[in-house]
């Protein structure tokens, strides 16, 4: 497998909620979009706090799409990257790892949501949205896995850390980082 | 946009359909040559509308940010997919179901779609298809490819085209059918989908199935054809056919179909249909989109005329295999159940299980087996529950959903047994949400969230009303509880307004410097009998005032109804006049220094439309005489609708058509001309305001003034009470559309 060819690297930081509002994310996702928050062209906002275990809210952009996301019921900051960036898969990864971060990082000091809500950057997921490129299969992760190690190894700097993999193969490639 | 996209066509060449494959390639070869701008784009927006791929809000390449009017620069500059529409701009896809019927397969790969095109979320709509919002049209093939794979099309699910033909979600397994629809309505879908007989329309074209005349079924009434199931003894055995209704539609000015026929034999129905089609392709106005819809030719022609000219072209046409030989596969009688169901006989005691299955399961006609309604709230779905839903229905149903017409998904054929474990399933997957069919499951059409002509935002609205009668769900009264409402987020009447009890559609006024959101309530709709009776508007209220509208109207029924009365007996019984004084006080709009939520929408913090406010004394006092004109107007189609209510027909096409003059004189009055003769007002509206297109509508283009000048041009003539209706939704329309142009007019002189 050609791990160049593999794009749309999404990356989810998980959070950990105390007791901040969800919706609260759609009037600050609308002032990102005027303070030009990101390096993405910015769109729209969307919500889906009605979907239950669904995308939340999003911040529509060209680039890319970032959402406080509960798929899963587990909520957390997601960097969901649409146009293809080229290079190895390794820089792919670390700019959408980045993206995520650094919009937690916004997110934790936005005045609706500090002190209530706190993203792990330690702790997180790498969806690879493409089935056809990328998917959920072991040649994918044996592909794949030797370059994500070596990511949360030497980006990230976890020595110890537990990788899993989504089991459904309907479902995404997608893997989850844990500190050990 | 996919790094994916060159490989989907080799990797499912052998699952495609040739045909299918063949029109997608065709598909992609035009977005190539529209990329190379060897397509003109209004040619290249036609053929993407006729394969589903959409434009949505923002598509012009500008958005009011809440500060100001942004414009947003896509890689691909100003090449566009369609006037007025940027190529990078993202897009709504929409996937046609015939009949709603979908398979596990089909929901795995809408999910897949879901997730790698679009938002995550699959949207399903008020003629059972799926909607994908935020597509970058060079995904479409790929995307069109994979749902080809799986046998969907997404042909003609826009445009002029016959869109998703729909029918009764519960059919087949209706206790009060004549009999199943369900082969019918996917023989008569498939046999003109891609028809050269329709190919050639001015306007999109609806159809629709009803297993029963009297239940909601599939909203017969409200399409260009509808078709009842009817069974008639003919030589002394039972004959299956159709009773035949067309020309109903609902859209801006709503239309009862015509009966067609009272029954035609079931060989019938595709022929008569195909000739329908052809006599419209023929025959139906094709300049003016305003005027074009099928409705228009039947109202036009008279009845009597529409059936000659139908059964001439009936006779004319070339025998067709396809019109019969589909009915040789249709079982006269229920098939058996595979196996005996078991009945079961008491349930857990678990007060959420008994809530749910109180209006989420029918008792199919097939003893021991129900269908099972999957509440969806705002029609949304997100990918991993249609999963879950395909795992769902492949252990307990046939593997044959239906999307409905009120937004939710039925599972059939599940056992009743089954029922708590299905529940349990449901329930761990998110939707397992009650009050299937009740107050709190409330049909919105996407509104401000995603479409370009939405004036107020229908789903924020939904999803606020959701929240608040969920709150109070196990105290709310058995018939109130039972209501329906339904929202549109502008006049088109996509989220089925008209046939709610409450209704609601946006629009929006002025006050002072602002534009605020409104919603225009809409009372007394019939969604039973096939939608048998429109709700009309008695008064447009602030947004942010419609939950108290809702109780108000909930109070008023709960205390007031007399036993067994229905909400629409109810609102005829007190009549109008009530309705409209019980919320009166709610017409106004408070300052914006003392409520500013007012002027922004549901769910959207953004300050409404403050890109149109305008500045200057002047213009404000010019303002408020046109607003309390325009206030002396209301008052007058209000009247009128009073007046048509006891009968006095005539005296309230009278009072309609005042209203417009007194509104087009009021608008009149803005430009700088005092006119009081109706003949000078007429005059002087055309000249200044129509034909300089000041008045247009950005897309329903001169639609409104063409009303203001059917109504004078028809002042004397003698007219139908159903015409005078029509006049009475007109003028309020045209209402509508005189606020509208007032607040471009402000805008262009603040520029």
């Amino acid at each position: 497998m050609n791990t160049e060819r593999i794009e749309h690297i999404c990356v989810k930081i998980f959070a950990d909620w105390n007791g901040a509002n969800a919706e609260a994310a759609v009037p600050v996702f609308h002032r990102w979009i005027q303070e030009d928050a990101c390096e993405e062209l910015l769109i729209d906002v969307v919500e889906y706090l009605h979907v239950e275990g669904g995308p939340g809210v999003i911040l529509v952009g060209h680039e890319a799409n970032y959402s406080l996301d509960f798929a899963g019921n587990r909520p957390g900051i997601l960097y969901n990257r649409k146009t293809a960036v080229g290079g190895r898969f390794s820089a792919k990864l670390t700019q959408a790892y980045e993206a995520a971060k650094g919009a937690a990082a916004r997110l934790e000091k936005e005045p609706e949501f500090e002190g209530r809500v706190r993203f792990d950057p330690r702790s997180f997921a790498i969806i690879v949205n493409d089935r056809l490129l990328a998917p959920n299969t072991d040649d994918t992760w044996g592909a794949l896995r030797p370059e994500i190690e070596q990511f949360v190894r030497e980006f990230v700097g976890l020595s110890a850390f537990t990788l899993r993999r989504s089991e459904d193969p309907r479902e995404r490639f997608a893997v989850e980082v844990r500190p050990a | 946009m996919k790094a994916s996209n060159p490989y989907w066509k080799e990797a499912l060449a052998e699952r495609m359909p040739q045909k299918l494959a063949g029109e997608i390639d065709t598909f992609e070869t035009d977005i190539a040559l529209r990329k190379q701008g060897k397509i003109d784009e209004r040619v290249f927006g036609e053929t993407r509308l006729r394969r589903g791929a959409y434009g949505q809000r923002y598509d012009s390449g500008q958005r009011f940010d809440g500060r100001t009017v942004r414009k947003l620069t896509y890689p691909c500059g100003d090449l566009t997919k369609g006037p007025h529409t940027l190529w990078d701009a993202p897009g709504m896809q929409r996937i046609k179901v015939p009949f709603g019927r979908v398979t596990p397969e089909q929901l795995e790969v809408v999910a897949e779609l879901a997730e790698e095109y679009s938002t995550g979320v699959a949207h399903v709509t008020t003629r059972q298809d799926f909607q994908l919002h935020f597509v970058h049209i060079e995904d479409t093939p790929s995307l069109m490819r994979r749902l080809a794979a799986v046998g969907v099309t997404t042909r003609e699910a826009c445009g002029n085209t016959v869109r998703n033909v729909t029918a009764c979600p519960i059919a087949g397994v209706c206790r009060t059918q004549a009999f199943d629809v369900t082969p019918y309505a996917k023989a008569l879908a498939y046999f003109l989908l891609g028809h050269p007989d329709t190919q050639e329309f001015g306007r999109k074209f609806k159809i629709a199935f009803s297993g029963c005349q009297d239940e909601a079924c599939g909203l017969a009434q409200m399409h260009d054809i509808g078709a009842v199931a009817a069974i008639r003894e003919v030589d002394g055995r039972p004959k299956r056919g159709f009773k035949l209704l067309v020309g109903g539609g609902l859209g801006t000015v709503p239309h009862q179909a015509k009966l067609f026929a009272e029954f035609i034999p079931e060989e019938e129905l595709l022929p008569v249909a195909q000739a329908i089609c052809r006599v419209f392709a023929r025959l139906g106005e094709k300049k003016n989109r305003n005027t074009a819809r099928l409705k228009f030719l039947v109202a036009k022609l008279g009845i009597e005329e529409f059936r000659r000219l139908v059964s001439e072209e009936r006779a004319k046409l070339a025998p067709d295999a396809r019109w019969t030989e589909y009915l040789k596969d249709i079982p006269g009688e229920d098939p058996p159940a595979e196996e005996p169901a078991l009945i079961a006989i008491g349930s857990p005691a678990n007060g959420e299980f008994e809530r749910w299955k109180a209006f989420n399961v029918y008792r199919q006609r097939q003893s021991g087996f129900a269908a099972v309604t999957v509440t969806l709230p705002l029609g949304d779905i997100s990918a991993a529950q249609l999963r879950a839903l395909a795992d769902i229905a492949r252990r307990y149903g046939r593997e044959d959903l239906r999307l409905t017409v009120e937004q939710n998904i039925v599972l059939r054929w599940v056992k009743e047994a089954d029922l708590p474990a299905l529940h349990a399933e449901l329930k761990a997957a998110g939707l397992g949400e009650p009050g299937a069919g009740t107050i709190t499951d409330i049909t919105a059409c996407p509104g401000t969230d995603t479409c370009k002509l939405g004036i107020a935002s229908s789903r924020g609205l939904a999803a606020e009303l959701r929240r608040r009668l969920f709150e109070r769900d196990s105290n709310l009264d058995a018939a109130v509880r039972g209501l329906r409402i339904k929202i549109s987020g502008c006049f088109n009447s996509c989220g089925h307004h008209h046939l709610a009890d409450l209704g609601f559609y946006g629009v929006s006024r002025n006050k002072d410097a602002y534009t605020v959101p409104h919603f225009q309530v809409v009372i007394g709709g019939q969604w039973r009998g096939n939608g048998a009776a429109y709700g009309l508007a008695i008064g447009a209220v602030p947004s942010k005032r419609i939950p108290v509208v809702v109780d108000r109207f909930a109070e008023l029924y709960r205390s007031g109804r007399m036993e067994g009365e229905s909400f629409q007996a109810y609102v005829t019984r007190i009549g109008k006049a009530a309705c409209k004084s019980a919320i009166e006080d709610l017409l106004e709009i408070p300052p914006h220094d003392e409520e500013p939520s007012y002027y922004s929408d549901w769910g959207d913090p953004r300050e409404f439309t403050t890109g149109d406010r305008s500045t200057g004394e002047g213009a404000g006092m010019l303002v408020s005489r046109f607003d309390f004109r325009m206030a002396a107007c209301e008052r007058e189609v209000f009247d009128a609708q009073l007046q048509f209510d006891k009968g006095a027909v005539e005296q309230a096409a009278s009072t309609a058509l005042q209203a417009m003059l007194a509104a087009a004189a009021a608008l009149l009055e803005l430009e700088g001309v005092t006119v009081d003769a109706p003949e000078r007002i007429v005059a002087e509206f055309r000249a200044r305001l129509y034909d300089t297109q000041l008045f247009w509508d950005p897309f329903a283009h001169g639609k409104f003034g063409q009303y203001f000048f059917q109504a004078y041009a028809e002042a004397r003539a003698q007219k139908t009470p159903e015409r005078v209706r029509r006049l009475i939704e007109e003028s309020q329309l045209f209402l509508e559309a005189c606020y509208a142009c007032r607040t471009r007019m402000a805008a262009a002189v603040k520029s």
